[in-house]
């Protein structure tokens, strides 16, 4: 085992000191190390974005990002979200407006989302669109989750 | 096997220099990996957090571009999206928003691929290629970078620090288009570059062409000093020079003939866009979202 290296992970504000090899992707040492399983493996190949998580603040497919290159970046992922039990008002707007069926895609859905209103506080349904374009949904067809975003940010902006 | 972290690039030259390898965005090296294209390199040195190569800078003589910009940086860039269009063009195609957050140009080009989607507009636009090493420094074409897919003309301890463009010429534009199956994640299945300028009665009196995965590399050409040469007869030109110098293969997303068929297409549509814009007609990027390319929704 002398190939691990000791890192330590920022997930959600917490410190993981965890061991992991240097080809381990980030997306598999939040899911067994960490422990937080919220973030999905889709396709592992870098195209249905189930695996999103926020690094500093941006989406990236932690799928295809080495865990030892997330080391000092802050990293959220959906469990960061909710506040406890409580959810966020976007994750509680995408089971309201009926943008949650089988709900593998949701988590990355959620990420995308997140990281769009907060740089683009009121975005076209284009805008959305392109915002969710590296997330796959095969149930819902899409236009529920956009009703959705669009209800946050109207949300956001009415306070 | 090793992993550091360079925080500046100095350090990265020396761990390149002691045979590491580096990694930016990881967007290529880590799914290639996978994949088992090619192994994860034994010693990596992660250049991600090396603030200096990582810059858009207006220079006497044009543009340069730090290797580490994203492609996020790219496609919201005041002045690529205006001056540089065909490259924004082209850097809001890659992958989705997670993929431009973190891939980066330096990347893009030094991986190769011939279907990569920042080399025809970077050739187009004239672009040089910056490389640094603990040796020294040498700067020459992009277009010269490239040995076939995959492979480059840099030596092993060489690090892409930056892109260098010269400044467009008054009624000059240019444009990058692809077909694609889908509006993200997707790979050129083939696209093209064009780059114009204009006389004073809109005759074209420049223009560049460059091809995307039709080839074992990027290919382009240019005539200059044209004289009577109407936008429509170079697009026609733009076209020949696609069809001529494209050798594509076939594979799962597309057939020898077709590409062959659609290549010349999108080097037409490329320099009809790219006079557009150099004649003031402002024409957003990407150019695949406004010409219907892609854009069904």
């Amino acid at each position: 085992m002398s190939d691990m290296l000791a890192i330590t992970l920022t997930v959600n504000g917490v410190d993981y000191p965890v061991a992991v090899a240097q080809d381990r992707n980030l997306l598999s040492v939040i899911r067994t190390e960490v422990g937080l399983t919220g973030t999905k493996e889709g396709c592992d190949d870098c195209e249905c974005g189930a695996c999103m998580v926020l690094l500093d603040g941006q989406p990236v497919n932690s799928c295809s990002y080495l865990a030892v290159q997330a080391q000092g970046r802050q990293i959220t992922t959906v469990e960061g979200l909710a506040d406890g039990q409580a959810l966020g008002r976007l994750q509680q707007n995408l089971l309201d407006e009926g943008g949650v069926q089988c709900g593998f895609c949701t988590p990355g859905m959620l990420i995308s989302a997140t990281a769009l209103l907060a740089r683009t506080p009121e975005p076209t349904e284009e805008e959305v669109r392109i915002g969710l374009s590296g997330n796959l949904c095969r149930c819902t067809g899409y236009a529920k989750i956009v009703s959705a975003v669009q209800r946050t940010a109207v949300e956001i902006r009415q306070g | 096997m090793s992993f550091t972290i360079a925080t500046s690039l100095d350090s990265a030259l020396a761990a390149l220099a002691g045979g590491a390898r580096p990694i930016a965005g990881g967007t290529d090296l880590v799914v290639g990996a996978r994949h088992g294209k090619a192994p994860l390199p034994q010693d990596l040195v992660a250049i991600d957090r090396i603030a200096e190569l990582r810059h858009i800078t207006e220079t006497p003589a044009g543009i340069s571009i730090g290797s580490l910009t994203t492609h996020h940086d790219i496609e919201t860039h005041p002045l690529l999206t205006s001056l540089y269009a065909g490259l924004a063009d082209a850097s809001a195609l890659v992958g989705s928003p997670a993929t431009r957050n973190v891939g980066t140009v330096g990347g893009n080009v030094m991986n190769a691929s011939p279907a990569m989607d920042t080399g025809a507009p970077l050739c187009v636009l004239g672009a040089e290629v910056e490389l640094r090493s603990v040796r020294g420094t040498r700067r020459f074409p992009l277009k010269d970078l490239w040995a076939g897919p995959g492979r480059t003309h840099a030596e092993a301890d060489e690090l892409c620090v930056a892109i260098h463009l010269p400044r467009p010429a008054d009624r000059s534009g240019s444009a990058y288009l692809r077909l694609e199956y889908r509006r993200a994640m997707e790979i050129a299945v083939v696209g093209a570059a064009a780059a114009v300028n204009l006389a004073e009665d809109g005759t074209v009196t420049d223009l560049a062409i460059a091809i995307t995965a039709v080839a074992p590399t990027i290919l382009s050409g240019r005539a200059t000093g044209l004289v009577g040469v109407s936008v429509d007869a170079a697009a026609e030109q733009a076209a020949a020079f696609a069809a001529a110098q494209a050798t594509p293969i076939s594979d799962v997303r597309a057939s020898e003939a077709y590409r062959r068929h659609t290549v010349s297409v999108m080097a037409r549509r490329a320099l009809l866009a790219a006079a557009r814009r150099a004649a003031g007609e402002h024409v957003p990027t990407p150019l695949n979202r406004t010409t219907g390319i892609g854009a069904a929704s």
